[in-house]
């Protein structure tokens, strides 16, 4: 039951007009995303692993560490929980200044695990200019900065957030995310993340837990998941296959760069980052064209060969989605029914998916 | 002595003792009040609406109302009367402690009151957040509510403190006229006018009106300061 590096929430709330009871066990390590749309319970979930909900019933064990047990009237105050938690609206003290806001947790965190240093958090997001301000004068995108290092430097064991960019505007929300990356990147805390955006779950997941009407619907590594967020509605052409690629080489006469993944190599337009760097490369369905021969003359430069995985009707749509087989790595192609049909798309079978370099993202 | 002093001795007194009681009422009140307030404003036991009217009353009732029943319940035939003398302190009716704790009843709403709406007004979300960064409820009451609270708990000092100076019924009702134990400034005012002594009714009034203005000046001046520190109000 308490297995080490596990994640485990077996937790039942109920309201008046709702009831949430799911039993999830999410890994130790990495970012696990609770998807769902508003009103799902993920929130309460959220708020049911870090005892501010004082009527959550079951079991929360987090990597061996039991922190509720209700059938043995056992409830860790929330005070005593090695997390993080970073608020929608990012709950700053408003009556201290940035530098005291993040000393709070701080110096209330002695005696926790050694976790990512004063100097090494402000760096990482940025919060050196910031110091000495009220949080009155900060915009949204700086005040969610302080709240995750504020978190951060508790030295959690658990990272917990609540949809941190909901409040943000897009072109905020389209600096931030960078930062939640490279937090992805450099620290090892295990991360719930709570969140109803496909593009932050495409972006940041490596676990993905889908939530609807207080229950769990599927969970599983992101890989695993795409097909199934893709048939959401909602989640539509904006879902995606997540390749983790390596750089292999680049060629600047060419303007391209060369990557390495499970299922083969594919052509991107020429990447900053330094050979050998890890980076993520994202595939819309509308992206990727099926043919049934190799072409024997095509601009793209993405030709891989495939197999069918299987093919699934999107509800009131005209298309359909093909989850693809790429020597391990799970491909989503959207093509029409009617070239579904002419194809004679089937499980098994043998295929060639072009894949137009541009739409290689990191 | 030709010319009448301004103020009398007994006038001085009746001074020196309203503030005494009005210092010790206060603090007391404080104490009470900044934990029954927190209370109320986050509880949702079923007993709150009867907690409250009850400490709401003094507002409503007629002052001779309250100091009849407190003069009957401290008396040596009333339940707090019973309990005074089982203590060994007598009967508090015309005397200081008496006053004390009948101030205490009077002034409680004027304390809880403002108290309760400005702990409802701190964002539950900065409590919970202080305990997501390892803060214990005690820890957080003191380091985030009341440096929130700020304004809230002078209004409820400052409101508490003038009620407790500005009574009269039920400090004539409990506490009688004794110069030196409980004639206070209001009684002692309302003495000068009946002996037509307007001169001295003058100058005491005249103090108690400057005082109370320089409070409450004090108070509207400390509160527009704290809007522009941090933006509310």
């Amino acid at each position: 039951m308490a297995n080490r590096s596990v994640i485990r929430v077996d937790l039942t709330r109920d309201f008046d007009t709702f009831r949430l009871k799911l039993d999830l066990t999410l890994p130790g390590q990495g970012v696990s995303i609770l998807f769902g749309s508003s009103g799902c319970g993920k929130t309460t979930l959220l708020r049911g692993i870090a005892g501010l909900d004082p009527e959550m019933r079951g079991l929360v064990s987090v990597n061996g560490e039991v922190w509720l047990d209700t059938r043995l009237s056992y409830r860790l105050p929330t005070c005593r929980r090695a997390i993080g938690f970073v608020f929608q609206d990012a709950a700053l003290f408003p009556h201290l200044r940035v530098r005291e806001n993040l000393a709070y947790g701080m110096q209330r965190a002695a005696g926790r695990q050694e976790g990512p240093g004063f100097k090494h958090v402000l760096e990482l997001l940025d919060l050196e200019p910031l110091l000495e301000r009220f949080p009155e004068k900060l915009s949204g995108g700086e005040m969610q900065r302080v709240g995750i290092a504020r978190a951060l430097l508790s030295q959690p064991k658990l990272l917990l957030m609540d949809e941190p960019l909901a409040s943000l505007d897009a072109t905020i929300k389209r600096e931030f995310l960078p930062y939640l990356e490279r937090l992805h990147q450099e620290l090892q805390i295990p991360v719930i993340y709570v969140t109803h955006a496909p593009d932050e779950v495409l972006r940041l997941a490596d676990f993905v837990a889908l939530l609807d009407q207080g229950g769990l619907i599927a969970s599983g590594s992101l890989e695993e998941m795409l097909p199934v967020l893709a048939m959401k509605p909602g989640f539509g052409d904006g879902a995606g296959t997540v390749v983790p690629a390596r750089i292999e080489a680049h060629y600047p006469k060419d303007g391209v760069s060369e990557l390495r993944f499970r299922g083969g190599r594919l052509w991107v337009p020429l990447l900053s980052m330094s050979e050998g760097a890890h980076v993520r490369c994202r595939i819309f369905p509308s992206d990727v064209s099926l043919s049934v021969q190799s072409p024997v003359l095509s601009s793209v430069l993405n030709v891989l060969p495939v197999t069918v995985d299987s093919v699934s009707e999107v509800e009131d749509s005209a298309r359909v989605i093909v989850r693809l087989n790429l020597n391990g790595t799970v491909l989503l192609a959207s093509v029409t029914r009617k070239s579904s049909r002419e194809l004679d798309l089937r499980p098994g079978q043998a295929l060639y998916a072009q894949i137009k370099a541009t739409t290689l993202a990191k | 002595m030709d010319v009448p002093a301004l103020l009398t001795s007994d006038d001085l007194v009746a001074l020196a003792l309203t503030a005494k009681l009005a210092i010790t009422v206060t603090l007391i009140l404080m104490v009470l009040g900044v934990p029954c307030a927190w209370w109320l404003a986050r509880t949702r036991c079923r007993w709150k609406g009867g907690i409250e009217a009850l400490i709401a009353l003094p507002l409503f009732l007629p002052p001779s109302v309250l100091g009849f029943y407190l003069l009957l319940s401290m008396g040596p035939h009333g339940p707090i009367g019973h309990l005074t003398q089982w203590l060994g302190m007598g009967y508090l009716p015309f005397t200081f402690g008496g006053l004390v704790v009948t101030s205490i009843i009077y002034s409680l709403p004027f304390v809880v009151q403002p108290l309760q709406s400005t702990f409802k007004g701190i964002n539950p979300r900065l409590i919970e957040a202080a305990a997501t960064l390892g803060a214990s409820p005690w820890d957080a009451f003191v380091t985030i509510v009341l440096p929130l609270s700020r304004s809230g708990l002078m209004t409820a000092a400052v409101l508490g403190f003038a009620h407790t100076v500005g009574e009269f019924g039920i400090v004539l009702m409990i506490g009688g006229n004794i110069p030196g134990q409980t004639r206070m400034a209001s009684v002692q005012i309302y003495d000068h006018v009946e002996a037509m002594e307007y001169v001295h009714a003058h100058w005491l009034s005249g103090i108690m009106l400057l005082f109370s203005f320089l409070v409450l000046l004090a108070l509207y001046t400390l509160n527009a300061d704290r809007r522009d520190l941090w933006g509310r109000s």
